[in-house]
């Protein structure tokens, strides 16, 4: 019984520590980003875990660099890419929600031909090759003035935000009991307001969860504005590549802007953490 | 009672109707699949417009086929995939069966487990790339302190793979725990505990009742991490854009290089369309097992 006892104590152990150990190689690369951020260029090359924090990183690609010497770009173009990921972000979220949530309603709830390989469609764009698509979009949206432009990017950014937002609505507008709208049928009201004022109100918290997730996948997205945007719609994550690539590196100045790029996303997922495990999986697993 | 008349078109109409306008855009998602399979029958280069139009058939495919670096390319677009969704699967397995106990420890963490997912995976490896990066890095001053020799991670051809799987890991493993721990939460607790009463040893309970009862959870981390680390792009384009040499291009970075970097679009296509094939069948049938294990799971 006392070496049951010692084995169970010692399994324990284990376990915490294994699981410890996956954590810090987890957040550690998180927690030096935010180090690195605040550290001075010298302090970047002399230092490790201690130093004097400061903040000029932030406030030079906030608001411009006041050492900057001549021909050293100064990046303090960072906000206007932050509007510019919010903007094709929020409009690509927008758009999927229009077209999306009554898409996933028809889908939930009509029995029709063909609706499963419908509904394949909509998830094998998830599943597709970037490329297949950018290679001809290259040229379309050159031949259509769409290159470089919002328009262009939130288009093409419904292959990123539609297929969640359709698979997963669809499972929670499956979650609810045909009976509701049967018994508001016999009432009398028309099909679309059932849908506006019971259906909609009903699965809002999901609604909102999905969307959000949406939002976070096309913010981080960045194959799409590498290849078909410019200077114009230039998003945080392909600008991110421009503080190294050059022809100093400015690590930095970049750990800086990533920190600022990952906040909305980091509060976002603490925000929908109950519907976190359906968002991810499409509606597949409920969580 | 009315099962044999057929009702009025605009009843039968209607979901195609509420559906409209994402039929729509899956039109316009559709246009340039299609334009993609016509130009990769032809000769376009963006450098020469007129090529459009001419017509050279399956060349193109044949061209891939028996190009030299094909080979390698498809084992490393394979390794890349298969290497990262297997050790996404077990550390997630194991780091979900820690995070279901009851345990402070895993309180604390659970929370954080999604982070390194939510950070863009363009960042995320631009981080690992400067932890890795020779003088200002912190991986290799690690390694010296536990007594290890310093690594040139993804900047020599030797542990190019390495380090880019390693960034995959990190960034996806969450994925797999999220997902398993979510179905190891939803068992019945009663098998259990008979299986405890028996005096069942942990082997005995994880192979006949975890591991069958957890099988569509574990297909639906495939179907995700398998094909999008197939098609993966941002964390080996950002961490060395294919190279060194050609030690990372896969078909996706192939694809870029050929149809985008060189503009011979009709020659980087058949990379990217032969990928979708792949993924295509490859998701079909996982998404087969996953309803045949789901209804098994059921039985128990």
């Amino acid at each position: 019984m006392q070496s049951k006892v010692t084995s169970n104590r010692l399994a324990a152990i284990l376990s915490d520590g294994f699981l410890a150990l996956y954590f810090i190689f987890a957040l550690f690369p998180i927690l030096w980003m935010l180090l690195v951020s605040l550290k001075s260029g010298e302090q970047l090359f002399t230092t490790q875990f201690i130093f004097t924090p400061t903040l000029e990183n932030y406030q030079a690609i906030l608001f411009g660099d006041p050492r900057a010497a001549a021909g050293v770009v100064a990046r303090q173009e960072f906000p206007k890419y932050f509007m510019n990921s919010l903007i094709v972000s929020s409009g690509a979220v927008i758009v999927s929600l229009l077209v999306g949530v009554p898409a996933a309603y028809a889908l939930a709830r009509y029995k029709f031909k063909g609706k499963e390989d419908l509904a394949f469609t909509f998830l094998s764009f998830r599943f597709a090759p970037e490329l297949v698509v950018i290679i001809p979009l290259s040229v379309i949206y050159r031949q259509l003035g769409l290159y470089d432009t919002y328009w262009g990017i939130i288009w093409v950014y419904q292959l990123v935000t539609l297929p969640l937002l359709i698979w997963v609505l669809r499972s929670y507008f499956e979650d609810i009991s045909p009976d509701i709208e049967q018994a508001a049928m016999i009432d009398g009201y028309p099909w679309w307001r059932i849908f506006w004022l019971i259906l909609l109100p009903l699965v809002r918290p999901g609604l909102a969860a999905a969307a959000l997730l949406a939002f976070v996948f096309a913010w981080n997205n960045f194959i799409f504005p590498l290849v078909l945007g410019g200077s114009n719609v230039q998003t945080v994550t392909v600008s991110a590549l421009g503080y190294i690539s050059s022809a100093q590196a400015f690590f930095n100045r970049m750990a800086a802007a990533s920190v600022l790029a990952s906040i909305p996303q980091i509060i976002l997922a603490l925000s929908i953490q109950r519907y976190l495990i359906r968002g991810l999986s499409f509606g597949a697993v409920k969580g | 009672m009315e099962e044999n008349i057929r009702p009025p078109l605009a009843v039968r109409a209607r979901p195609w109707l509420i559906a409209l306008p994402a039929l729509l855009v899956l039109i316009g998602i559709l246009y340039p699949f299609l334009t993609a399979i016509y130009y990769s029958l032809t000769a376009y280069a963006f450098n020469r417009p007129g090529s459009v139009d001419t017509f050279v058939g399956l060349r193109n495919y044949t061209r891939m086929f028996t190009h030299e670096d094909f080979l390698y390319s498809t084992y490393i677009t394979f390794a890349y995939a298969l290497l990262s969704t297997g050790i996404q699967l077990s550390i997630g397995l194991i780091v979900a069966m820690l995070l279901n106990r009851d345990s402070r420890l895993a309180k604390i963490f659970t929370p954080t487990l999604i982070f390194p997912m939510m950070i863009a995976p363009v960042i995320g490896t631009l981080i690992w790339k400067m932890m890795m990066q020779p003088s200002v890095g912190i991986l290799n001053p690690m390694l010296n302190a536990v007594g290890l020799p310093s690594l040139q991670w993804a900047a020599v051809p030797e542990t190019a793979l390495f380090s880019v799987v390693l960034v995959d890991v990190w960034m996806f493993t969450p994925f797999a725990a999220l997902i398993l721990l979510a179905g190891l939460r939803s068992f019945p607790s009663a098998p259990f505990e008979a299986a405890r009463v028996d005096g069942a040893s942990f082997w005995f309970t994880f192979r006949n009742l975890t591991l069958p009862m957890l099988t569509p959870f574990i297909i639906i981390v495939v179907v995700f991490r398998l094909m999008d680390s197939l098609k993966m792009f941002d964390i080996i384009f950002a961490m060395t854009e294919g190279g060194p040499g050609n030690t990372l291009m896969t078909y996706q970075l192939t694809a870029y290089r050929t149809g985008i970097q060189f503009q011979r679009l009709a020659q980087g296509l058949p990379y990217a369309i032969l990928l979708y094939i792949i993924i295509y069948i490859t998701s079909m049938y996982l998404i087969k097992a996953w309803g045949r294990a789901q209804r098994r799971a059921a039985g128990y």
